[in-house]
């Protein structure tokens, strides 16, 4: 089994780490994933709730700031405080909130924090073990730091966009779906706010944490960037494929059902073995004028990828690996073809929209989907749950966002009655 | 001058992780200071890594040690060669997993217990080790054996399909954007298994599922499903150049002057809108319907259809910048030498590092994304040439002699 059973009732990693985040539209995923790994996370919002509150889409699209699936996502496992920064009551309220603090993470603009007395510089000297990280889009000095950006422009502007779209160039470039800037962003900061939780537990020392989306994006694009570094080259955006240099052949495959599917051309030659075994079965081979290459890929002991450039012979084999594949994905429903690709031991995939991944077997034997209960609405709902197993520190999502405020007293109640 | 405290000096991981999906944890992690040791496979030469010499390249000079993408993966790791179908081979293992703090792989599931190292069987060498695997579908559930790699990850997480233009097929993610937070969330469990030890003694194996970690980061358009029931296979979507949480008009990527040229705009509000309408100054952007974000969606196609009419005459940078001075979110769709070598968001954060390799000289890479006031990452060194530092590792640090280390090379244990 994964993990060791543990002695106790297993706690998260951070089990006893209390963060305080400053509610952001692009630090909410961070705060997020330090509740799931066990930190008491502590949201800051104004008095009126945070903007990210109204993001839509709502609840059986009621419009309420308790009922926004942005924040439910984003917020798992947190509490919440309202705080106005620019009252002097409050302000207190928040150094004694940090003072009692392990990490502070916040997004807000370059210069608000200074402005009040309240920014890294003014706690590091208290409190020398405490980590501060800031989220913004450019960084927090620098020449584009009081640019404005959203999730789109951070992905347009940093790389993500430009590898991604459709051959045809007269279509636009295409941002990935989902809200990958902010993400990106935020699960480097988790890192850096790890390795910085991790130096100041052995090594005593605190300190600022400054992350940029606009390098976070840019260092994520793989091939894109390292193409330029090394060699000078550009790549193209390419439908449903890598990004690239080079051409590359069509990669998605509409199924048998309108499904979509993809495979790995053939290059062991187990997996030519299985190909040929798998379109005799299907009485296909006759469809394939160019069977007789696969066949090739089984008598030549496999094909060597880097030699598909040099070798027209193997860039056949390659070719014809690739179409018969093709053809086999076409005669078959997608979930079909997919599971038994796999199983005969040949690379493939199939396009799960959200909805297939919260019903898929591999989801639910996971126990990716959790069941969260929403004691106000008296409902339970399926969400996103963890990335990994970790049988002796579980990474768990483990209850509904707070309400606005929720947790004020529950949080200044006991600080506030410890003697200064 | 001392050299800059690292807040991983001391951290020893002794690292299968290849491709990008691992290797990019343990890139991070030797930045941060760890001492990361590469274990490769002497008799197909490292070949299990992909990358490990292909394109692209510096020069004209081919050859296991000169990919440009493996060097991008692998800077400041030390890279030994062990050939684990030896005895002599997994005893040397035994004494480096026996001074490691952590173990990394992302082999097949079970590919390393097959080589007697499952992880009962790390765990009986140093009891506090932490184990980290990560592999596309994890080592439990009904998929458990299939094989993946980046695209697979991306198709079965949902992400793939998220990403596309209304009335196209998906266009997917064109790179391996799951390889890389494969790694990072790599490099999160590595910390979160560190900290827990430190904190109870206790070590643990900690499996990452790719695919779960790819459809982590789809929340709301999972909880739009689990909620309302509401897919996101539906008529007019997806169309991820559009914004729907938060709902955003007009908000998409325009054409412009020149050849794929484009211009990404995002209005957040009627604020923004009002001051993108009055630069366009044309009647059509005055029309009162248009002054409201629900005119302005429910006018979408048509709107979005003007602008870039609009747009499309114009130089995408210069645009770009007068909005931006506007306070209206919008950029150039960026291409890598643009981003790389003009853009001063990221030449002044230092973005791009060069790092010396052994045999291919000065190389810039990836940097990261990260400032740290007190425990700065370092990148210097380039990724190992095959088995570069086996005299250093077997000799220098298990402390076997010259005559053993020329018998284990004689004997094809190295």
């Amino acid at each position: 089994m994964i993990g060791t059973p543990p002695v106790a009732a297993p706690t998260g990693a951070l089990d006893g780490v209390r963060v305080v985040e400053l509610a952001s539209e692009h630090g909410a995923f961070a705060g997020k994933m330090l509740a799931d790994l066990g930190a008491e996370v502590i949201v800051v919002e104004p008095a009126g709730g945070h903007p990210s509150r109204f993001f839509e889409p709502f609840v059986d699209d009621v419009p309420d700031l308790e009922r926004s699936l942005w924040w439910w996502n984003y917020n798992t496992g947190k509490l919440s405080v309202t705080l106005d920064l620019h009252r002097a009551f409050d302000a207190d309220r928040f150094r004694t909130l940090v003072a009692s603090s392990d990490i502070v993470l916040e997004g807000e603009t370059p210069g608000r924090l200074q402005g009040h007395g309240l920014d890294y510089e003014d706690f590091a000297a208290v409190k020398p073990s405490l980590v501060w990280v800031s989220i913004t889009p450019y960084g927090r000095v620098g020449p584009r730091s009081h640019e404005p950006a959203t999730d789109l422009t951070i992905l347009a502007g940093a790389g993500p966009a430009w590898s991604c779209g459709y051959d045809d160039h007269l279509l636009p470039p295409v941002r990935p779906g989902g809200n990958q800037g902010y993400q990106t962003a935020s699960i480097w900061a988790v890192e850096g706010a790890m390795v910085a939780l991790y130096a100041s537990q052995t090594l005593g020392i605190g300190q600022h944490v400054d992350v940029s989306m606009h390098a976070a994006s840019n260092v994520t694009t793989e091939a894109a960037t390292y193409e330029w570094l090394v060699a000078q080259a550009t790549v193209e955006r390419q439908t449903f494929r890598h990004a690239a240099v080079r051409q590359t052949p069509p990669r998605l495959i509409t199924a048998g059902d309108g499904g979509y599917v993809i495979v790995a051309p053939p290059r062991h030659v187990a997996e030519f073995r299985a190909l040929v075994a798998w379109t005799v079965e299907l009485a296909l081979t006759e469809q394939m004028d160019e069977f007789f290459f696969v066949e090739m890929g089984v008598e030549r002991g496999g094909i060597v990828l880097s030699e598909v450039e040099t070798d027209p012979i193997v860039a056949a084999i390659y070719q014809a690996g690739n179409d018969c594949l093709r053809l086999v994905a076409s005669q078959l429903p997608a979930k079909d073809f997919f599971v038994s690709a796999q199983k005969r031991g040949l690379p493939a995939g199939m396009l799960f929209a959200p909805e297939d991944v919260m019903e898929d077997q591999h989801y639910k034997e996971h126990g990716f989907p959790v069941e969260i209960f929403h004691e106000d609405l008296d409902r339970s709902f399926l969400y996103p749950g963890a990335p990994f197993v970790a049988g002796a520190s579980p990474w768990r999502t483990r209850r509904r966002a707070p309400h606005l405020g929720e947790h004020t007293e529950m949080v200044f109640g006991p600080l506030e009655a410890q003697p200064q | 001058m001392s050299p800059p405290r690292q807040a991983l000096s001391g951290l020893r991981i002794c690292d299968f992780s290849g491709q990008l999906a691992g290797a990019g944890a343990t890139r991070f992690l030797a930045a941060m200071g760890a001492e990361v040791i590469r274990i490769e496979d002497p008799v197909t030469e490292g070949s299990w890594d992909v990358l490990r010499g292909v394109a692209p390249f510096v020069d004209d000079r081919r050859g296991r040690d000169f990919g440009g993408a493996f060097n991008n993966h692998n800077v400041g790791k030390l890279g030994v060669t062990l050939n684990l179908r030896t005895d002599a081979g997994k005893q040397l293992l035994r004494e480096l997993v026996a001074i490691s703090d952590v173990v990394t792989e992302n082999f097949a599931a079970g590919v390393l217990a097959r080589l007697g190292f499952s992880y009962e069987e790390l765990r009986a060498i140093r009891h506090d080790i932490v184990y980290v695997s990560n592999t596309g579908f994890g080592n439990t559930g009904p998929y458990r054996d299939f094989k993946s790699w980046g695209p697979i990850v991306q198709a079965c997480c949902g992400l793939a399909f998220s990403t596309g233009l209304n009335g196209e097929p998906p266009a997917g993610i064109g790179y391996s954007y799951m390889d890389h937070h494969g790694g990072n969330f790599m490099a999160i469990a590595v910390l979160a298994g560190l900290m827990h030890r430190n904190r109870t003694g206790e070590g643990q194996w900690i499996d990452i599922s790719n695919t779960d970690a790819g459809a982590l980061l789809n929340g709301p358009a999972l909880l739009d499903y689990t909620v309302n029931r509401r897919p996101l296979r539906r008529p007019g979507r997806p169309d991820s150049n559009r914004s729907d949480s938060p709902a955003m008009a007009p908000h998409g990527i325009y054409p412009s002057a020149g050849m794929d040229n484009w211009i990404a705009i995002a209005c957040r509000d009627d604020g923004d809108w009002t001051i993108l309408a009055g630069l366009i100054d044309a009647p059509w952007a005055d029309d009162p319907a248009l002054a409201s974000l629900a005119g302005r969606r429910e006018a979408e196609d048509t709107l979005d259809r003007m602008l870039g009419d609009w747009t499309g005459s114009r130089d995408h940078f210069e645009l770009a910048a007068a909005l931006r001075a506007l306070s209206v979110p919008a950029t150039a769709v960026q291409r890598p030498g643009e981003r790389i070598d003009h853009d001063e968001g990221t030449m002044a954060w230092g973005l791009w590092p060069t790092v010396t390799h052994s045999k291919m000289g000065e190389v810039r890479v990836d940097g990261l994304p990260l400032h740290f006031s007190e425990t700065h990452w370092v990148m210097e060194r380039g990724g190992p040439c095959l088995g570069e530092h086996n005299e250093r590792v077997f000799g220098g640090l298990l402390g076997h002699s010259d005559d053993e280390l020329a018998r284990l090379r004689e004997d094809g244990v190295l």
